[in-house]
């Protein structure tokens, strides 16, 4: 395995990591923040079959013959912008939801929250 | 005409953007132009469901890219079946949201009808769509919509959604990830095309991966046991105006891109066969820990939330199953418990807003208070525990039928105690409903018509509906069901 692969191993690092955080962090804005980090592992892998050795953005500038092995994929970035887009609104809809949260029990730690759900 | 199977996702999806604009003027606009959008998405799931029948399935290509390239939608009898059920639920409980929004300012009013849409968008293109990418956004849509509405409910609505939204968003995420170990093995997203590359012969341990992660992902959205967590407590904190929609359908089209996915695209033989057989598993413990756990709730909805564990897995059990008779009593389960899910929580929430009671106690000589809510009420627990003429008896009748064939003895037992459970905890409450004596009810209580018409009348043609599709279950399975089939059963 040669530094080809290190992409890839940094895509399920994050992924790992994300999941970590969101199981054993106690504070929902730090769940939230480890959401996203799962989410960017997700984009890393995507944009990693996208690449190519030696091959340049597919922006074709001019030159009659157009040989797609020169060129790295653009599919993966094309939905991995729609990706971008889909955690962005998945953040603020959370971010909307703590605030309401923060406003009725006055916290975002999750033990103590759970304490005030019960009363 | 020729862009119906677009134009079904495409009018609420715009409505909903229109929504909010119109209601900065008047909120009654805003509602009346929301329910004519649902009217007119409905009729054209209908009549695309027809033609569907009529002349076979049809692939519309979006923006007129052929696929794999382009973006294709399929309505086939299933896609085209679920659009329908999708539909008429969105409808009927826009109509019974109505009472509910009463005294709700204009933005709050103008808010819901647009959420309300882009969710019933956001299902529609789930079950429209032939691109695996697609389904993913679609995916997203809907669960954005449907994380703003359950939070809309209680203060304790946002803490059980906000849990909802990470396990929602994992899974979603899980979905893309297997997405993308599928297209690192095919290059093409195309359910079709990604289907014939699959039986082609791709690398087993990148489709193996695919096929994990995908049934994960789906399995978490349709609240299959043991990922059904976030579940009881997103549902019973949930306001009444969204629940009987979200209830109904949300989960089952979880399911279906699960069934399409297994069936349609990845195939049971192989890493799908084996994903199917785990799934079975599961499916057999939820069906009995998802009933005994809604035997010991004390609140009404928790208690529907719970039985609704237990009703996923009956679905899911039917995929598993595998025959004909299975998975066609799986595609009935589908349709059958979204209407009765539908009227139990439409007659439920309709019994809060009259008398403010939620609890299985306070149920006590409700038969007398609200005898025509309480009708449709025990009409649909009847269809759950699956008394014949009802439709909940059809459904149940096939899955032990393909069990049987199948010598699946354990599912039969699954079948049978979840089946006695369930009657138990309805009896229970049903019994307190008509026999229990009534804790006096407030001065002028008596009225008639005892709730409001558009609260009623949608409970009332859901609980006709159980009678109707029991009685008609034949003619569905073999005009519809028959043909939602994959090939091959």
């Amino acid at each position: 395995m040669g530094l080809g692969h290190a992409n890839y191993l940094l895509a399920a690092a994050l992924l790992l990591l994300g999941l970590h955080g969101l199981v054993t962090r106690p504070n929902l804005v730090r769940k939230l923040m480890a959401m996203s980090v799962l989410q960017v592992a997700v984009i890393m892998f995507f944009l990693s079959l996208a690449a190519k050795d030696r091959a340049h953005p597919p922006i074709v500038l001019d030159g009659p013959v157009v040989r797609a092995r020169d060129y790295i994929n653009p599919l993966p970035h094309a939905l991995m912008l729609t990706a971008i887009v889909v955690s962005v609104s998945t953040t603020g809809v959370a971010l909307a939801l703590l605030i309401r949260i923060h406003r009725r029990y006055g916290t975002l730690e999750e033990p103590e929250l759970l304490e005030r759900l019960r009363e | 005409m020729t862009h119906l199977p677009v134009l079904v996702v495409l009018v609420p999806l715009v409505a909903a953007l229109l929504i909010p604009v119109l209601a900065l003027g008047s909120a009654r606009a805003a509602r009346i132009f929301a329910l004519a959008a649902l009217l007119l998405t409905q009729a054209m799931a209908d009549l695309a469901l027809h033609r569907v029948l009529v002349a076979g399935t049809w692939h519309y290509r979006l923006g007129g890219w052929a696929p794999p390239w382009g973006i294709e939608y399929v309505l086939d009898p299933l896609s085209g079946g679920m659009a329908v059920l999708v539909s008429f639920m969105a409808l009927l409980t826009a109509i019974y949201a109505g009472p509910h929004l009463a005294g709700a300012t204009r933005i709050r009013s103008g808010t819901f009808h647009a959420l309300f849409l882009l969710l019933a968008a956001g299902l529609l293109g789930i079950v429209v769509t032939g691109d695996v990418f697609n389904l993913y956004v679609f995916l997203e849509i809907s669960s954005l919509a449907g994380y703003a509405l359950l939070a809309s409910g209680t203060p304790r609505a946002a803490v059980a959604t906000f849990r909802y939204l990470l396990v929602g968003t994992v899974a979603a995420t899980f979905y893309l990830l297997g997405i993308g170990f599928f297209y690192a093995a095919t290059g093409t997203l195309n359910m079709a095309d990604l289907g014939a590359r699959l039986a082609g012969g791709a690398d087993p341990t990148l489709v193996g991966m695919g096929v994990a992660l995908v049934t994960v992902g789906l399995a978490v959205k349709s609240a299959v046991y043991p990922l059904h967590g976030w579940l009881p407590d997103a549902y019973s904190h949930a306001p009444a105006s969204v629940i009987p929609f979200v209830a109904a359908v949300m989960s089952k089209v979880g399911a279906y891109a699960l069934f399409r996915m297994l069936y349609f695209v990845v195939g049971t033989a192989g890493a799908g066969g084996e994903a199917l057989r785990l799934l079975g598993l599961a499916a057999a413990v939820a069906v009995v820990a998802g009933s005994a756990m809604a035997l010991a709730q004390r609140d009404v909805r928790r208690m529907l939330a719970y039985s609704s564990v237990g009703q996923m897995g009956y679905v899911i059990m039917g995929f598993a199953i595998g025959n004909a008779a299975g998975v066609t009593g799986a595609l009935l389960h589908i349709l059958n418990h979204a209407v009765m899910k539908g009227c139990l929580f439409m007659s439920g929430g309709a019994v809060a807003w009259r008398t403010r009671v939620t609890s299985v106690r306070e149920y006590a000589g409700m038969a007398r208070r609200l005898p025509l809510t309480m009708a449709g009420f025990s009409l649909a627990a009847l269809s759950m525990i699956g008394l014949p003429p009802t439709c909940g008896f059809f459904s149940k009748w096939y899955l032990v039928l393909g069990a049987l064939q199948r010598g699946a003895w354990p599912f039969v037992v699954a079948l049978v105690a979840s089946s006695l459970m369930t009657a138990a905890y309805f009896l229970r409450l049903l019994e307190r409903a008509y026999f229990g004596e009534a804790e006096a009810p407030p001065a002028g209580e008596r009225r008639t018509p005892e709730l409001p018409l558009s609260l009623l009348a949608p409970v009332l043609v859901l609980a006709l509906g159980t009678l109707a599709l029991g009685i008609f279950n034949q003619s569905i399975v073999t005009a519809v069901i028959r043909h939602a089939l994959p090939g091959g059963l």
